[in-house]
Parts: structure tokens; C-alpha cells; sequence
């Protein structure tokens, strides 16, 4: 609770943002957004894009899994529904991109209800399981449902066009991207504001007591599921738009403990959380890479040791935050906060 | 359809079902005993195949010595891991645990690979491999060789778990904790056991995996048909994992024979999906009843 910030109705008690100081950052924060394509390097802009898309998929997982408990290890299958199906319009009906985008989160909406349809039966790590059952069946339809998917060697698409401009480069995507991805964040963020949201919460603390409390487990289960798999089917049709090709190798079982790792190390159930966790995750194989890059005159073959140590670090991050830090880098944010308001006070 | 081929294909899927089994039983051993989900069981078996490959081919041991020094390095490992990364986690939700030792696969991969390299290897040669045959049946010695051995393995740990003293408390963990504990039994040390105990089980069987197959850093994939088979058989039954076992082994080889390679994964894991549909606690598991 922040001094001089006394709420005088409902309205501002749920506000997502409540003290003027927090909106003028938030200011700062998109502008910077705006600022940013003209001044990165084309590196820094392909990053930045992949970083978009990864918050938005892991946003997606955190619906199911931080705010309703479900935990899922099929959001890359999902994601791959989302690829196929905007590639496969973008190759053959040409249909504009954003009505694709919407296509492929709505397929994927259908492929996750279907997955969560045992959830009502199964929970806790059976339904993990499930998931994974889930994502090996939708791996082995991408592989072999030729005359649609292509098969194992995939689908290449052609660069999508909005308004005229063909978006072939990041410095292009970037403007489809990162406003298709901060309006996901935003609709989430807002959603913990309504019914729905709450319902969520209610599951995940206690399943049957929300059941008790009047909320129907198997719809807003399924709607859970179909949310954050839409989430997955946008992040992956941008995913599409992004590498323009899309193969069954695309989204591997790694692929989705990956974004249960962004959200453990970002901080389950946490808006800013997913945001910090899935920025994080992909930035960190780059800065090994960067360390790789500098040690290479000193230690000749570490360019080898790349790949196991980036496995190894990625099991480390992940065991490592659940034993020292279970709230994640949200926590320590917000501990960091703190730390500015209580400064003069508390040292 | 050629009889002598489907009984060829079925002996085999069997014998790879002896090490479905034998793994199954390290996993549900910790679930028993700790409730804890351990999806490291993979990564722990390819672990157990190149600390043999390192003693034997490296060092050039004999292979009764590096047999027995990777077992004993296993039992280290299972301890270790119990106590340094498991015990702070007990009381937290069994999700984080569960991520948790999705973190240990992929730290013992990087481990691996840093070690041995990311290329496949092969085992020196510790089975036999004449060709044997059950009447016309052809079968690999050593599949066979590796079902015996899974085989001898499985009654010994039952035969421990029902009359050895330790495998009576880790019983008695399983099926209570806290009356365990007023019973005088040092529960947390039956965690450390469990631990040790799945992890030269686990350490076993990736020896005779690799002896099949070939080791390389991916093969913790095995680990993904052993989820399978705990979980079609019921995650807190013994029983229920052999059973799985040889059926997982069986339907894998079956699948792979006549529908094509591709097809395995899929064919298990869609009996799974039946499974958890029909049966969500598992052909044998214990249906837990929720409260609130």
C-alpha cells in the first residue's frame, strides 16, 4: 500500500493502474515501444520481436496454468495449430493477416477445448500428462497429414502484406507484432478484472469449493483451456509471419516447458510476470551466446560448449528459482519497488 | 498374416517391455514414497548408461567393476538429488515439484553432453549376442538377455519391498506418513531411500537400454513411454507398472511393426488418453477421494 494513494470509490479500487505515477511510467514504457525500431539494430529488432511473441504465448499459459491451475505442457502444439492454420490461408485463400491471426487463435481456441475436455476428470499432473499426450498426437498430425500441413518438410509462406506494406522484416513485423502482443497483455491483465477471471481464481485455489460457491467447473475449465490456447494460436500465427516456415519440428514438447519455464521463472499467476519470465528465457541463450563469443579467443572450442551449457542453464534457472525464489522475478520486483518507497526509512 | 513375424515382433516388444517395467518401478517407488513425479526418470536412466560408458570405455574397467561403481555412483546421485533439491521442496505444491525435476532432466543432459559429447556412443559389449531361438522364433540375445536380467531384478526388489525391514517402513510411508512416523519410523530417511534405491534401479536399467540401443544424451525419450506406463498403470501401484510395462512394450512393437515407425508414440499415447478417459487413476492406481 503506497502512502497518499487513498482510494474514494470502487472504480479506482480496481483500476489496473491506480497513482499517476504508475500511468506517467507506463507512458515512458510505450513510448520507449515507439522509439524503439528506429534506433535498434536489425538484431536487437528481431529479438525484440521474438521476445513479443514468446510474452504472448506465455501470457496464454499463464491463464490455464497461473490462474486457474491447470497445468498444460501442449501451449507449443497449440501454438502449432495457430502456425498452420495462418500459414495455410496465407498460401491458399489470401486472406488478410489479421482476420488469419484471428483464425488460427480461434482454431487453436477449438484444438485446447478439445485437450481440456479430460480436465474435468483428471487434474494436477495427470492432466500435464494428458497435455503431453496431446501435444504427441497434434506433433504426429503436422508430420503426416501431407496434403494440408506439407508433411514433415512443412509449409513456406509467402511475407504477409497490411496496408500495402510487405511485412518481410523484422523492422516491419515489429509494428504487427508488438501492438498485436501489449493488446493480448492488456486483455488479460483486464480479464482478472471481470467474472470470468475471478472464476479462474476461485479453480484454481480450490477446485471443489469453487464448484460449492456456484461456478461451473467444466465451462469455465473449457473456457480456460480455449483462452489460453487462443493466446498460443495468435503468438504462433505471428510465429508464422516471423520465420515463414512451419514445420512439425517447429514446436517441440521442449517448446512448452520452455513457456512453463517463463512463467515459473517469471512468476505464476502474474501478469508482469509472464511478461518478465518469457523476456528473460529468450534472453538468456543470447547472452550466453555474447559470453561464448568473448571467451572464444581464450577458450578455443567454446563454441562446443555452448549448446550443454545453455541446456544446463535453462535446468538451472528452473530449479533454482523454484528452490530460492517460487514467486519469481515478479517477487523480486516487486521487492525492488519497495525498496525505492521505503528508501529514506528502511535501509 | 505370418504368425512367426507377430510372435518375433511380440517377443521383442516384451522384452522392451521388461525395461518398461523395471524403469516403471524405480518412478512409482518415489511416487510411493514421496509423492513426488519424477519426470528426471529419463535423464536418470541415459545418467546410469554413460556413468558405464565412462567406467568401462573410459577407464577401461572391467565391466563387473564398472557395473558396480555405476550403481554405487547412482546410489550417490539419488541421494543427492533427494536431499539437496527434493527435501526443501516438501510441502510445496506438487506442480513446482513435478517442474522441478524437468529442471533436473535438463541440467543432467547439459551435464552429460559437457561430459561425453552430444554424439551417440556404444556400449562395449556386455550381453551376449548369439542368436537365440524359441522354436522358429528368432530373438535377439540381447533383448533377451536384458528382459532376464530386468526380470531377476523385478522379483528381487518385490520380494525386498515385502520382507526386508526397510521395504516394509517404506510401505508404511506410502500408505501413511504420519502414522509411520509415531511408529518410529525415520520417514525422512525412507525419502533418502526411496531416492537412492529408484536411482540404481533406473541406473540398471539405462545399462541395458544402452546395451540395446546405443547411448546418446536424448535417450532420457525413453523416460516419456515409462510416464506412460506409470500412468496406464496406476502411479502408486507396483503391480500395476509391470503389468503396464510389458503392455506398453508390446503395443509399441506391434505399432511400430505394422503401422510404421511413427506411429509408436502415437499408439501409446493415445491408449494413455483412453486410459486417463476411462480410468483416470490408472488400471491399478488407488482412487484417491477428494475432500473438502
Amino acid at each position: 500500500m503506497r502512502i497518499g494513494a487513498a482510494k474514494e470509490s470502487y472504480a479506482a479500487d480496481e483500476a489496473l493502474f491506480d497513482t499517476a505515477v504508475q500511468w506517467r511510467w507506463l507512458f515512458v514504457f510505450f513510448a520507449l515501444l515507439v522509439i524503439f525500431p528506429f534506433i535498434a539494430t536489425p538484431y536487437w529488432l528481431f529479438m525484440a520481436c521474438l521476445v513479443a511473441i514468446n510474452v504472448a504465448s506465455a501470457t496464454g499459459l499463464n491463464i490455464l496454468t497461473g490462474y486457474t491451475g491447470l497445468v498444460s505442457l501442449g501451449q507449443a502444439a497449440f501454438m502449432g495449430v495457430g502456425a498452420y492454420t495462418v500459414a495455410w490461408l496465407e498460401i491458399n485463400l489470401g486472406t488478410p493477416v489479421l482476420l488469419n491471426l484471428v483464425a488460427g487463435g480461434l482454431m487453436a481456441g477449438v484444438a485446447g477445448m478439445l485437450v481440456g475436455v479430460p480436465s474435468l476428470r483428471v487434474k494436477g499432473l495427470y492432466l500435464a500428462i494428458a497435455t503431453i499426450a496431446a501435444s504427441v498426437i497434434f506433433h504426429f498430425i503436422f508430420a503426416n497429414w501431407t496434403s494440408v500441413t506439407g508433411g514433415v518438410s512443412g509449409l513456406t509462406m509467402p511475407p504477409g502484406t497490411i496496408l500495402g506494406v510487405t511485412l518481410d522484416e523484422p523492422r516491419d513485423l515489429y509494428w504487427l507484432i508488438v501492438p498485436v502482443t501489449v493488446l493480448m497483455v492488456v486483455g488479460a491483465a483486464n480479464l482478472f478484472r471481470t467474472r470470468i477471471g475471478r472464476a479462474f481464481i476461485a479453480i484454481r485455489d480450490r477446485d471443489i469449493s469453487a464448484e460449492v460457491l456456484g461456478i461451473r467447473l467444466l465451462r469455465f475449465k473449457l473456457l480456460s483451456f480455449a483462452l489460453s490456447s487462443f493466446y498460443a494460436g495468435v503468438a504462433g500465427g505471428l510465429w508464422a509471419y516471423f520465420f515463414r516456415v512451419v514445420t512439425p519440428e517447429s514446436f517441440p514438447l521442449l517448446m512448452s516447458i520452455f513457456f512453463l519455464a517463463a512463467i515459473i521463472v517469471g512468476g505464476m499467476g502474474s501478469i508482469l510476470g509472464a511478461i518478465l519470465g518469457a523476456a528473460f528465457m529468450t534472453m538468456v541463450p543470447e547472452v550466453l551466446k555474447m559470453v561464448v563469443n568473448w571467451l572464444s579467443p581464450w577458450l578455443p572450442d567454446a563454441v562446443a560448449l555452448l549448446s550443454p551449457v545453455r541446456v544446463m542453464v535453462f535446468g538451472a534457472l528452473i530449479v533454482g528459482f523454484l528452490l530460492f525464489e517460487p514467486q519469481g522475478l515478479a517477487e523480486m520486483w516487486r521487492r525492488l519497488r519497495r525498496q525505492f518507497h521505503l528508501w529514506p526509512f528502511r535501509t | 498374416m505370418d504368425w512367426l513375424f507377430f510372435f518375433e515382433i511380440s517377443l521383442a516388444g516384451l522384452g522392451t517391455g521388461g525395461l518398461y517395467a523395471l524403469t516403471g518401478l524405480a518412478f512409482v517407488l518415489i511416487y510411493k514414497a514421496t509423492r513426488v513425479v519424477n519426470l528426471a526418470i529419463g535423464e536418470l536412466l541415459m545418467l546410469g548408461a554413460y556413468l558405464f560408458f565412462g567406467f568401462a570405455a573410459g577407464l577401461a574397467l572391467p565391466h563387473w567393476m564398472a557395473i558396480l561403481l555405476t550403481l554405487l555412483l547412482a546410489a550417490v546421485v539419488g541421494g543427492g538429488v533427494e536431499r539437496l533439491l527434493i527435501r526443501p521442496m516438501l510441502g510445496e505444491s506438487p506442480i513446482s515439484v513435478f517442474m522441478l525435476t524437468i529442471g533436473l532432466g535438463s541440467i543432467l543432459i547439459g551435464v552429460v553432453e559437457l561430459i561425453w559429447g552430444p554424439n551417440p556412443q556404444r556400449l562395449p559389449e556386455f550381453l551376449p549376442t548369439t542368436p537365440l531361438f524359441l522354436g522358429e522364433a528368432y530373438l535377439s540375445s540381447k533383448i533377451a538377455a536384458a528382459f532376464a536380467a530386468a526380470a531377476v531384478m523385478v522379483v528381487a526388489f518385490v520380494l525386498v519391498f515385502r520382507f526386508w525391514r526397510g521395504g516394509v517402513a517404506l510401505r508404511a510411508t506410502a500408505s501413511d506418513q504420519a502414522a509411520a512416523y509415531s511408529m518410529g519410523i525415520n520417514v525422512p530417511q525412507v525419502f533418502s531411500l526411496a531416492w537412492v534405491v529408484a536411482c540404481v534401479i533406473a541406473a540398471a536399467a539405462g545399462m541395458l537400454v544402452g546395451a540395446i540401443g546405443g547411448i546418446a544424451p536424448t535417450m532420457g525419450v525413453f523416460g516419456l513411454s515409462v510416464l506412460v506406463v506409470v500412468i496406464v498403470g496406476g502411479l502408486d501401484s507396483v503391480f500395476g507398472a509391470l503389468v503396464a510395462g510389458l503392455l506398453i512394450g508390446l503395443l509399441e512393437a506391434l505399432a511400430g511393426a505394422y503401422l510404421g515407425g511413427e506411429y509408436k508414440l502415437l499408439a501409446t499415447f493415445s491408449l494413455l488418453v483412453v486410459v486417463l478417459m476411462l480410468r483416470p487413476y490408472g488400471l491399478f492406481g488407488t482412487h484417491e477421494i477428494e475432500r473438502l
